[in-house]
């Protein structure tokens, strides 16, 4: 084969893989993308009543209440408190005090969490919840331990 | 005192590096050759010094010498002794320095050998791997010292951290340094080959066992990790599309796409300027794997304590190494006309689309990685990009990948009738149909991708069958001329069969987990039946939870589960230990699995929170056939190993024939 003409249909086939995957890869991401959200911006956000969504904040201390598998218990930044219920298995890490991570959706005002990751060891998780609980002067390092709900 | 030294070799080993630039540039532009081969030595000399720094260090952390900053901070004197070892890479200062160590290993290791090199070219790779070595020992010495004292002493260390305390992460770090140092290499012979402006099939037989052996490091690394994640974070899962592992995994694919084209380029004279290129990408995307774990830019599992002025050090690195060797690709690139001619429709033809589909998949990686921080930068939100999203994108294209390396390897050179092909791609074809008819009936798999995964895998073994059946004309010969042939196959064509079923049960482990894995969460209290779901592992199985009691470790407490495992006629079958262990040194907690591993697959409990009146959380995994993940991961880097070694013998033999 000429090998202009092979050039030509490798660069085709290329272009028409890449439309495929950019096609892919966008639609994935407008699919996927899950905000992340403090309490206060919760509270000071209009949201869509079916939004996915991340919480970050500290379990609220003597706020969490366990019956059976389901759990309740209140996520705080220091200002707002956000009531959040669990149908499942908290991980075996979470704690009252300390940071907390639950995706779900708000509904009449409660999160309904699918999931919740506890701060795993003291790089990880709050690096984005710190973040925000330091700005606003809530967080206190991550050495802190408390209240154990064992 | 030794720690003084150790900061001093690298001081000297600093100066060494400087040399190892500017002897072999001087040298080959004064047309000294004295100064071109005394390149090697001062490489060597310079290794020697990294090695004696390396080793004042490790001295520190075996002795336990808390004086030393990195020493107080991350071990403790309790702690078993692999764990002192181990904690000198369990942070950013001492994984830097084996950074270092291990990239001048490579170095030395191309200055010792290669005798039939051309000193000039020999001595331009050097100088360049002089360059990274210049920066990182420069980023190590300015940045984060590992030698830095403390005064006055603490009486003890802070220890490691309690997650880190294992003896697969022990062993994760080095595996991948090897893996993103080797690409160094890889990085060096394109900017070497693009200076010279000549790149031929020799310069791709040199640099192929840097490729394999960087590549096989990886893969463990990697295999290393995901075990590490999934026996260690208590989560069941062995993937979670994380920064950091998204990280490891792009540097892998682009070297994976490499070695392949490497392999048209030494056969066939072709694909030069693709060749460079994606040498300069994979060494590129290991940088920036360097740069999201220590910048600490993305909010990861595993990323080092932030701070901004190492990131922007690495950052500055990463535009260097990028932006110098793409500007004299556009200079240069052009002069390297490639020289084989070929049709779509060959083994090369099937190597570019293996190229196009690792290319496309590593940018599909790179977007879900980086989105978020663009995302913030341009809109000031916070957003997360997470496994639906991979595998939306990512699977589909792995799927392609798996069906393309099955037939890959049957076409031939330069072109392929496809005629000839079509009565093994039927038989291939029969294959899958009767897989797929038996897997839904006997499994009743969860829907039509599951059928379809399955369908691939069958796909991919009748391929990697076939290709071995042509070569050794089975069937078509008596069997024992069959086998002869068999055992006279080259090397090369072995390694190729096993890296490619690596792959095979790699994707077969994965699959079968993703698809047929099984959950139980349950709230239970002491002396309680918990019945496991049918899985293909086992029917009818329960596990009588006998309640949570107080052990003592090494240098931890727990609270231990005590759960017996009865197969369906009652017979007890093991005792799984789930715990949750307090580290008083180091003030935390971690949550231990307990993992019963068959061939068939894992059960995997954990035990979380809990007490005598409301019992205790338990969360029970039934992953079949989990294991063939890693023993996928082990047998590609058996079969790149491989490839290694009959690279060794096609050099042997071919300088024993000149």
């Amino acid at each position: 084969m000429v090998p202009k003409r092979r050039r030509l249909i490798i660069i085709a086939s290329y272009a028409a893989l890449l439309g495929v995957v950019v096609t892919l890869t966008l639609t994935a991401l407008q699919d996927n993308i899950v905000f992340f959200y403090t309490p206060k911006e919760i509270a000071e956000t209009n949201l869509g009543r079916d939004q996915q969504l991340r919480l970050g904040g500290m379990v609220k201390n003597g706020s969490l209440d366990i019956v059976g598998l389901d759990s309740k218990f209140v996520v705080t930044d220091g200002e707002y408190d956000i009531a959040v219920t669990y149908g499942n298995a908290l991980p075996s890490l979470f704690r009252e005090g300390q940071g907390v991570v639950a995706e779900g959706r708000i509904i009449d005002g409660v999160f309904m969490a699918d999931n919740v990751l506890a701060k795993h060891d003291e790089n990880y998780m709050p690096a984005d919840v710190a973040e925000k609980l330091k700005e606003q002067g809530v967080w206190q390092g991550s050495e802190m331990e408390t209240g154990d709900a064992q | 005192m030794i720690a003084e030294a150790g900061h001093l070799f690298l001081i000297i080993a600093f100066a060494l590096s400087v040399l190892q630039i500017f002897v072999p540039t001087y040298g080959i532009v004064s047309h000294n050759p004295k100064m071109v081969t005394a390149t090697s030595t001062i490489t060597l000399i310079s290794c020697g010094f990294v090695m004696a720094a390396f080793l004042a260090l490790m001295y520190g952390f075996v002795t336990s010498d808390f004086s030393i900053a990195l020493v107080a901070e991350h071990s403790h004197s309790s702690k078993p002794m692999i764990y002192k070892i181990s904690g000198l890479w369990g942070n950013h200062e001492g994984s830097l320095l084996l950074w270092i160590l291990i990239l001048c290993l490579f170095a030395a290791a191309l200055a010792a050998g290669f005798t039939s090199m051309p000193a000039i070219l020999k001595a331009r790779i050097l100088g360049v791997q002089g360059v990274i070595a210049t920066a990182f020992i420069a980023f190590s010495l300015f940045t984060s010292n590992p030698f830095a004292r403390l005064s006055p002493p603490p009486f003890d260390g802070r220890g490691l951290n309690p997650v880190l305390q294992d003896p697969g992460l022990a062993m994760h770090p080095p595996m991948l340094y090897i893996g993103y140092v080797g690409l160094s290499l890889a990085f060096a012979f394109a900017v070497a080959g693009l200076i010279e402006g000549q790149i031929d099939n020799l310069w791709a037989r040199w640099v192929r066992p840097f490729i394999l052996a960087a590549w096989c490091a990886l893969t463990l690394g990697i295999g290393l990790g995901s075990w590490w994640a999934y026996y260690e974070l208590g989560w069941g899962g062995w993937w979670f599309w994380d920064p950091v592992e998204n990280a490891s995994l792009m540097p892998w694919l682009v070297a994976t796409a490499l070695l392949h084209s490497v392999l048209v380029l030494e056969r066939r004279g072709a694909l030069k300027s693709w060749t460079i290129l994606l040498a300069i990408l994979a060494f590129s995307l290991s940088l920036l794997g360097t740069f999201i774990v220590r910048s600490g830019i993305l909010v990861s599992v595993h990323s080092f304590a932030s701070d901004p002025s190492r990131g922007v050090f690495i950052l500055a690195i990463l535009m260097v190494a990028i932006g110098i060797p793409l500007a004299l690709f556009a200079w240069r690139g052009p002069r390297l006309a490639s020289s084989g001619d070929f049709a779509i429709i060959s083994r090369e033809g099937m190597l570019i689309v293996n190229n196009l589909l690792l290319v496309s998949s590593t940018v599909v990686v790179l977007t879900g990685t980086l989105y978020p921080l663009a995302y913030e930068l341009a809109n000031g939100g916070k957003i997360s990009v997470g496994p639906p999203y991979f595998n939306a994108t990512f699977n589909p294209l792995l799927a392609l990948m798996a069906i393309g390396m099955a037939i890959g390897p049957l076409f031939a050179w330069r072109k392929q009738s496809l005629g000839r092909l079509s009565k093994i791609f039927t038989i291939m074809a029969l294959a899958v149909l009767i897989a797929m008819i038996t897997y839904v009936f006997a499994l009743q798999p969860a829907g039509v991708t599951a059928i379809a995964a399955g369908g691939i895998i069958i796909w991919l073994v009748a391929g990697i069958i076939a290709e071995i059946a042509v070569r050794v004309q089975l069937f078509k010969v008596p069997l024992a001329h069959s086998w002869r042939r068999f055992t006279g196959l080259p090397v090369a064509t072995h390694a190729v069969t096993l890296a490619h079923f690596g792959f095979a049960l790699f994707l077969f482990g994965a699959v079968s987990d993703s698809y047929h894995r099984s959950e139980t969460i349950t709230r239970a209290t002491a002396n309680s039946m918990i019945e496991l779901p049918d899985t293909v592992m086992g029917q009818g199985r329960y596990f009588e939870f006998a309640g949570v009691e107080a052990r003592e470790g090494a240098n931890y407490v727990t609270q231990t589960a005590l759960l017996h495992l009865y197969d369906k006629h009652a017979s007890k079958l093991d005792t799984l230990t789930p715990e949750i262990r307090r580290f008083p040194v180091e003030q935390q907690t971690t949550s231990e699995a307990a993992i019963r591993s068959r061939l068939s697959g894992d059960i995997y409990a954990v035990l979380g929170d809990g007490n005598e009146t409301i019992g205790w959380t338990l969360r029970i995994y039934q992953n079949p056939f989990i294991g063939f993940i890693w023993i996928g991961a082990i047998v590609m880097a058996l079969g790149g190993g491989l490839a290694m070694l009959g690279g060794r013998r096609l050099e042997t033999k071919n300088g024993s024939a000149s």
